[in-house]
């Protein structure tokens, strides 16, 4: 016996359509939160990843100690939070001895956990510890620049996976247009050696050059820190496959008033709003203007006519 | 995406994610301190970001009002999705109907013109055409029978047809959903549980509590289900009540040693060699106690309830002192037995 629920509000089914699967898809929700046991640091960068993110992102402050990412059975908790909340991105952060300032980036398809990457967070500096004008400060949900350096993401298995998540991260939403004059922060992770990237979040300043493109300069602004891999769980192949399929031909969006033809070629149609014949402002109309000007008018209105008068007597 | 840049190692750009990557720089050796490590680390970045920088700004722009908007061209990293490919809706059963049949949809006017009262009326909802009520008279036919009220027909077909159309909607929404293209906004919930024999919820049967009705079901077999067919995985029914221990018919010459050790046991225990071993105490006191009481009980009755109350002090004082002279006291008992 089924029964057929479907939404009474305006408001639920908007939200529903949302967050149905799309063809082409915009930027990923993140979600942070964390275990049982955080440090300061911890706590400072997760914080400071939920204000750089502060348009999609949903931030839990409780503990949550069932949740287990790389365990089989640890990660229900975590995709229940994600078919809530829908999110497709999740920052978990923890603190053992074993592991110190430990954060887990993972990312889900289907609101089931598809990777997993295991990075520790060393010599953390937070955005108040810098010092810099305010006036350059980056708005919040910009589109950042992101600048990869270091041969490590290419050849290191897991610096390229690190690569690939920290990208779905950091992005943002993917649009199609984008503002020249509100491009303001940069993102720059180098690879220092085979297991560690150095992550900074810079302000942009473009200064005038003699050409269109003006030259960049970095001012270092935001967070900055060591990531130091530590595991990492790569998907398996046929989700893989699945996850990176697209759709391959996106239906053409029609045009209106366009059709072709085989002979004529492309025809448009140009729809004209009836004129309205009585109601438009003749040029010799005096009443809204000033006296002189009203007097030079009507004299040149009766030369025309004596003009026109002679022309028929001629 | 690939610019060559002054130093002849190209970069690789994306310049719909904004995104630049140099695979080619490497630290040969690891700067000394922090702040060298910091400064090169965003040299490396200005040139990557300018190298963006310079495709996004050759892009033909159009002027906006807070700026010049720039049409990004799609982005070249793959990424994985974040839900599944949405999938297109079957037809339903309709659908395919219409379409064996060649049969066209045409599109309906949202007024129709009403004989009636000779007016525009919608065709459905408020004041529509052609609704149940504004029908005065329904004149008899030769099929009709003669108890039955022509007007409550007419909307019992409706509610039918509703009904029925109800049903197949759910129908079509149940194809969708097995192949996963349920639409957004609908959801399909089960109204009632599968009907099971009694109302109440089944009960949770632990694993010895199974054992247990299993072992009990094997005593009823003839052979107290010894030789029962047993599941892979199974294991043999425990032994209920004491365990008896016979010793083998046949076994060696003479007395065998397990049938002298037997003997042996009894027999010690009966003569007690060891008799501070043997002596259980607790149960030579009780036994003592029992029959103090006993005796006592008989002189009661005899004399009277006078000297019930001193009885019943005597044997404890008398109980401390024989435990010093349990030994012959045991041995004696054994005997008279």
């Amino acid at each position: 016996m089924m029964k057929i629920k479907t939404p009474r509000n305006g408001r639920v089914r908007r939200e529903l359509e949302k967050r149905a699967p799309k063809l082409v898809e915009t930027g990923k929700k993140t979600l942070i939160l964390q275990g049982t046991k955080t440090s300061g640091i911890l706590n400072g960068v997760l914080s400071e990843i939920y204000h750089l993110k502060k348009g999609g992102a949903v931030r839990f402050t409780r503990k949550n100690d069932n949740i287990r990412p790389f365990e089989s059975g640890g990660e229900t908790s975590l995709e229940f939070f994600s078919l809530k909340t829908d999110c497709s991105i999740f920052v978990y952060g923890s603190h053992s001895k074993k592991r110190p300032n430990n954060l887990v980036i993972g990312r889900m398809y289907d609101h089931h956990v598809y990777d997993l990457v295991e990075v520790g967070v060393e010599n953390f500096k937070s955005i108040e510890s810098f010092t810099y004008d305010k006036k350059m400060a980056p708005r919040v949900g910009s589109k950042p620049f992101i600048a990869f350096v270091g041969e490590g993401f290419e050849n290191v298995d897991e610096l390229k996976h690190l690569k690939e998540v920290l990208l779905d991260l950091l992005r943002g939403e993917v649009v199609e247009n984008i503002n020249l004059a509100g491009l303001d922060r940069a993102y720059v992770c180098t690879a220092i050696s085979s297991n560690k990237v150095y992550l900074t979040h810079c302000a942009l300043r473009l200064k005038k050059s003699g050409t269109v493109v003006p030259r960049m300069e970095l001012v270092e602004v935001g967070l900055s820190m060591d990531l130091v891999v530590r595991r990492h769980r790569l998907p398996n192949e046929g989700l893989r496959k699945e996850a990176m399929r697209t759709a391959k031909d996106q239906p053409k969006k029609k045009i209106k008033n366009v059709s072709s033809d085989a002979i004529e070629g492309t025809i448009g149609k140009i729809y004209i709003p009836d004129q309205k014949v009585g109601d438009v402002a003749l040029p010799n109309k005096a009443k809204g203007v000033k006296r002189e000007r009203r007097e030079a008018k009507k004299k040149e209105a009766n030369e025309r006519a004596s003009k026109k008068h002679k022309e028929e007597s001629e | 995406m690939e610019t060559e840049t002054e130093s002849q190692k190209p970069f690789q750009v994306d310049v719909g994610n904004l995104l630049a990557f140099n695979p080619f720089h490497n630290f040969p050796s690891l700067p000394t301190s922090r702040d060298e490590l910091v400064k090169e680390c965003l040299q490396e970045g200005t040139k990557l970001v300018q190298a963006v920088a310079d495709s996004l700004f050759n892009l033909p722009s159009t002027e906006d009002v807070d700026g010049p908007l720039v049409k990004l061209p799609p982005p070249t990293t793959k990424l994985p999705r974040e839900k599944h490919l949405p999938k297109p809706k079957p037809p339903t059963k309709w659908e395919e109907f219409a379409k064996k049949k060649g049969i066209q949809k045409r599109k309906k006017d949202k007024v129709v013109w009403d004989e009636q009262t000779g007016t525009w009326k919608r065709r459905f909802g408020y004041d529509r055409v052609n609704d149940d009520k504004d029908i005065p008279i329904i004149e008899a036919k030769m099929t009709d029978e003669p108890g039955v009220d022509p007007f409550a027909k007419r909307q019992d077909d409706k509610k039918k047809r509703v009904e029925k159309q109800e049903k197949n909607r759910l129908q079509n929404l149940k194809q969708a959903a097995k192949i996963g293209a349920l639409p957004s906004h609908v959801q399909l919930a089960a109204t009632a549980l599968p009907i099971t024999g009694t109302q109440a919820p089944p009960k949770k049967v632990t694993k010895d509590e199974l054992g247990n009705v299993a072992g009990m079901a094997a005593t009823s077999t003839a052979s107290g289900g010894k030789f029962d067919r047993k599941l892979p995985g199974e294991k043999p029914a425990k032994k209920q009540g004491k365990h008896r221990r016979f010793l083998p018919v046949v076994e060696g010459s003479g007395i065998g040693s397990r049938e002298k050790e037997q003997t042996e046991n009894v027999l010690n225990k009966l003569i007690s060699k060891h008799s501070h071993e043997i002596l259980n105490v607790n149960k030579a006191v009780t036994m003592y106690n029992v029959k103090k009481e006993k005796r006592g009980r008989n002189r009661r009755n005899e004399e009277g309830k006078s000297s019930s109350a001193t009885n019943k002090l005597k044997p404890k004082k008398q109980l401390q002192k024989k435990t010093g002279k349990k030994g012959p006291g045991s041995s004696k008992k054994g005997t008279a037995k």
